[in-house]
């Protein structure tokens, strides 16, 4: 038995009738990540030594307790924009590449008090600026499915370790498809919950209004098992939602009878690779066949999300990447005054494309172009919201592809910054709208790469799409199929 | 620039004939007396070591997040409701953005569009009348931390500990007049700050901070000249000194044919002038924006009602029952009304001898004289002061008991606040009761009597103003302890029965 290919619950259920230990299983994805490593990059840090001693201790913890947490002997793959106590934490950034906590973000303190194993942190676009995790100022990760594709971004680290069992599950973070965009580049399932639903304390910020934590899963039940785990409301995070957490477990029930889906016509236009629309099409008849009834809606306000991404995100995250000046933390030039220590060190620090974001966000907050800009595009924002809101007092979710194409080729879209925004163009929206949204396999293209189907659902309603893509995986292998490495 | 204090007599007539009028708007920052910061739990204590009282949220590190202090909210609306405010039900805090070692997250939390509290006032008394000053709004903020540059040679350091501090900035309407107003807005304002026990008011160790917008205006015009912004005003007196040379340097450019330019200017108290600190054209644009990290300030009614019904006396009701209650005069009333630590020092001396006129006489007078004297006037609250409340009413009613004379008492005060010691005590070390036995007195104007022959002869020739200098060889003789009272008697009755 490969104990690294196992999902969470499968891994589960043998450590708590001890078909082997949580030391065993960490041993294999470890053999598994030395195996592989090298073809993939996929994690900046592992930490090995911790890792087999927290599952050591984990197993003394299965020994004594009948009823261990869904977590617990778990080694999980971390995104490193993650804070770490005692792992370093580099956001792929030259500027942090030193830089160790002094605390735990809120979601690894509840992973490690769960028991959970953290294997290693995974790499990213530098400060999640990204969709291919080309952007990391270490490496490039490449996709398992074909090492010459980028694993989407800026979760593409997570993405890759998780298809390539080199994790049981991974942790990610989506500002405008982060997690979504890679899980389908990588033919793996991950959800973008509800902004608000987890905790966004001790997560290096990117976009304040827009970054969510989220889980990368082999499959959908893993997935709503470790959102279980994860949500909670956060007295740290002001914008952490205060509401109980439901067991998103129970709704995996293969039923979809009576359930209306939308399918927005905005979605499905020119740019989009035809396999891909073929096979969410496909998937959509499906779930149809299972009972769904289906509607096409309109979402009229897609065509500006990512225009008004790219300036809220961005003014954010002018603002948001400000304290990395060289004074407390982090790189610091050699510099013969206070200004320059500033310029050198940030200029230094940052790769190109967080500085072309820092400098487009710090101008569209600029005197005279503030109402332009920012106000304009936060109204444009609302808009986006109500297209939301409208149409789902006619629908329960919303499906459509998570990315218009497959991966493309490391070095394809690096000198196009623009090319390289329009492949989050279906998840945008709902980074805006503060939706939740999954993505999931739903087949694959004639190259043979993995193409991820979003369904996208109501505030707070990651049960119902939990429902979904639990019924449509059931009905499907593609979640089953693992790339040759 | 040509220095204001040389005119040349051409701009003399000039003066002469074209008249100003001061226009000043003031923003005061009052840092709030909260346990812990405005964005964490850190403590706010005052003076400790360096950067002992920080962590990762105050300091910037990456991934922390804020979490407003809901103290913070309820000290703003106090203030808003004892300044008329309209208090907004939804008020947002913003970021504003500049780069600076004492501020760790490139960025302070502050509020911008939308303030807590707005449209409000405050009246100030002015030699008799009263001058309503407008408020234009009062927002929360956190403090940043402090540059320290002469510790070390090569280097400056950082003390984060200021750093989330939660102030509030008052800003005023332009609708100061002179320095006298501004003085007098700032001691109102602070009163009922302090009032409501929210900031401790000490200008020196900058818990109460103040910068001025100051212009001039030819009389009888409306629009509004050119304006600085006149900083570092760490006392009363800066405050003051900084608001008159700029007045007088605007009207001596603008009497010269000059024109002012708009700029932030700081106050040099040791030249005792103003001096350029950025001009507009180099101004920050600190690109403002909601802070994403925090949800809007949203007060509901009831929360305000409650504040409104715990609000304390104020220093306007203060004074209205210190006149009323105590039958003391408006002037009185108000300069011990004008600081709560006064105010309270006043009332508690009263629970020791009910003589409320006497007692504010001592106050008013003495008392403040020797807080001016030693300096200490602006520096210490009363209630810290080695006389204490209790001692200086116990003096008083040895006055009244006839035990010590005014005269003495003095002496007997001014031994007080340098040893803070009881007046009793004082007095018996001393030997400074007053001498009220006939027969000891008696004896001391036989002997005066009998040194002066030729004086007693005069006054018994008609020369009355020699009864004064023999009172006054008695209170000699007696080291100032006779009782007058009897002494004057005794004497008076000596000299009619040698008659």
């Amino acid at each position: 038995m490969n104990l690294a290919a196992l999902t969470l619950h499968e891994a589960r259920e043998k450590l708590r009738k001890r078909e082997f230990s949580a030391q065993e299983l960490t041993e294999a994805v470890f053999r598994r990540i030395s195996e592989t490593e090298e073809k993939l990059h996929s994690y900046i840090t592992l930490s090995r030594d911790t890792a087999l001693k927290e599952a050591k201790q984990a197993d003394e913890r299965l020994k004594t307790n009948n009823n261990p947490h869904s977590l617990l002997g778990i080694p999980i793959a971390v995104k490193d924009n993650f804070l770490t106590r005692g792992i370093r934490t580099t956001c792929a950034s030259k500027f942090l590449e030193n830089f160790i906590s002094p605390y735990d973000c809120t979601t690894v303190k509840k992973l490690r008090a769960s028991g959970a194993i953290i294997t290693g942190k995974t790499n990213l676009d530098e400060f999640a600026m990204g969709s291919s995790a080309e952007n990391s100022a270490f490496f490039a990760t490449r996709n398992p499915w074909d090492t010459d594709r980028v694993p989407g971004g800026s979760s593409g680290g997570s993405a890759a370790a998780l298809a390539a069992d080199q994790c049981i599950v991974a942790l990610g973070t989506d500002t405008g498809g982060s997690i979504r965009q890679p899980a389908a580049f990588c033919g793996v399932v991950g959800l973008k919950p509800t902004y608000g639903r987890v905790s966004r304390y001790g997560i290096i910020a990117f976009a304040s209004s827009m970054d969510q934590v989220g889980p990368m899963t082999k499959d959908v039940r893993d997935c709503a098992l470790m959102l279980e785990a994860i949500a909670s409301y956060d007295p740290a995070d002001s914008t952490s939602a205060n509401r109980p957490v439901p067991q998103y477990s129970a709704s995996l029930t293969g039923d979809v009878k009576g359930l209306r889906i939308g399918i927005p016509k905005e979605y499905f236009v020119s740019g989009i690779q035809p396999d891909v629309e073929q096979a969410v099409r496909t998937a959509v008849r499906q779930l149809e066949r299972n009972g769904a009834a289906i509607k096409e809606i309109s979402l009229p306000h897609t065509d500006y999300a990512v225009a008004v991404y790219y300036i809220v995100a961005t003014a954010e995250a002018s603002s948001n990447l400000a304290r990395y000046d060289g004074m407390r933390y982090g790189h610091r030039a050699r510099a013969k005054d206070l200004t320059e220590t500033y310029m050198l060190s940030r200029a230094e620090g940052f790769g190109p494309e967080v500085k072309r974001r820092i400098m487009l966000g710090t101008y569209a907050l600029s005197a005279g172009y503030y109402d332009a800009y920012y106000l304009k595009a936060q109204r444009v924002r609302t808009l986006i919201k109500k297209d939301f809101d409208e149409a789902f007092k006619s629908c329960d979710v919303i499906i459509a592809p998570t990315a218009p194409t497959t991966a493309f080729k490391i070095g394809e879209k690096t000198q196009d910054p623009l090319q390289m925004y329009l492949s989050d163009i279906y998840t945008i929206a709902v980074n805006l709208a503060g939706l939740p949204a999954i993505s999931l396999p739903c087949g694959f293209d004639f190259e043979g790469l993995p193409i991820g189907m979003q369904i996208i659902g109501k505030h707070f309603d990651e049960s119902t799409i939990f429902g979904i893509a639990y019924a449509y995986e059931q009905s499907t292998d593609w979640h089953k199929k693992k790339p040759n490495l | 620039m040509s220095s204001p204090r040389t005119g040349t007599k051409r701009n003399l007539i000039y003066k002469a004939v074209m008249k100003y009028e001061t226009v000043i708007g003031l923003e005061v920052h009052a840092q709030l007396l909260t346990q812990s910061k405005i964005f964490c739990g850190c403590s706010t204590k005052f003076g400790q070591a360096p950067n002992q009282s920080t962590c990762p949220i105050c300091t910037g590190f990456p991934g922390v997040l804020p979490v407003l202090n809901k103290k913070v909210v309820e000290f703003a609306i106090r203030t808003g409701l004892a300044s008329n405010c309209e208090i907004a039900c939804s008020s947002r805090l913003a970021r504003k953005n500049y780069f600076y070692p004492d501020l760790p997250k490139g960025y302070q939390i502050s509020q911008y569009e939308l303030p807590i509290c707005t449209n409000g006032h405050i009246d100030v008394a002015m030699n008799g009348t009263v001058k309503r000053i407008r408020l234009t709004r009062i927002h929360m903020e956190e403090d940043a931390g402090k540059n320290i540059h002469d510790l070390r040679g090569d280097a400056s350091l950082v003390d984060l500990n200021r750093a989330g501090i939660p102030l509030l900035e008052i800003v005023s309407e332009p609708d100061i007049r002179s320095t006298e107003e501004a003085r007098n807005y700032l001691r109102t304002l602070r009163a009922i700050l302090q009032y409501l026990e929210i900031c401790d008011g000490n200008m020196e160790e900058g818990s109460f901070r103040c910068d001025a917008n100051v212009s001039v205006r030819p009389e009888g015009t409306t629009a509004l000249g050119t304006k600085v912004e006149l900083k570092n005003l760490n006392s009363f007196k800066a405050v003051e000194k900084a608001i008159e040379f700029e007045i007088r340097r605007h009207i001596e450019t603008l009497s010269d044919g000059g024109r002012l330019i708009q700029e932030t200017r700081l106050w040099d108290p040791d030249r005792q002038e103003t001096r350029s600190m950025r001009t507009k054209e180099f101004a920050h644009d600190y690109r403002y924006f909601p802070d994403p990290d925090l949800l809007p300030v949203v007060i509901d009614e009831a929360w305000i009602g409650e504040i409104r019904a715990s609000l304390p006396e104020l220093p306007d009701g203060r004074k209205a029952r210190f006149m009323s209650q105590y039958d003391i005069p408006a002037y009185d009333a108000e300069l011990l009304t004008s600081r709560k630590d006064i105010a309270d020092y006043f009332e508690s001396a009263l629970t020791t001898h009910r003589n409320p006129k006497a007692i504010a006489n001592w106050i008013t007078g003495e008392l403040f004289r020797l807080l001016k004297d030693r300096k200490l006037d602006e520096k210490v609250y009363i209630t810290e002061w080695p006389v204490q409340a209790n001692n200086l009413a116990a003096m008083i009613a040895l006055i009244a008991q006839g035990k010590i004379s005014g005269k003495i008492a003095k002496t007997v005060f001014e031994a007080m606040a340098d040893s803070g010691r009881s007046p009793q005590e004082i007095v018996a070390e001393k030997g400074l009761e007053q001498v009220s036995d006939s027969e000891s007195i008696e004896k001391a104007i036989d002997q005066i009597l009998a040194a002066h022959p030729k004086q007693v002869a005069d006054y018994q020739a008609g020369n009355q103003k020699i009864f004064g200098f023999l009172v006054g060889q008695i209170m000699k003789a007696t080291q100032g302890k006779a009782n007058p009272q009897k002494a004057n008697e005794i004497l008076k009755r000596k000299l009619m029965e040698g008659n």
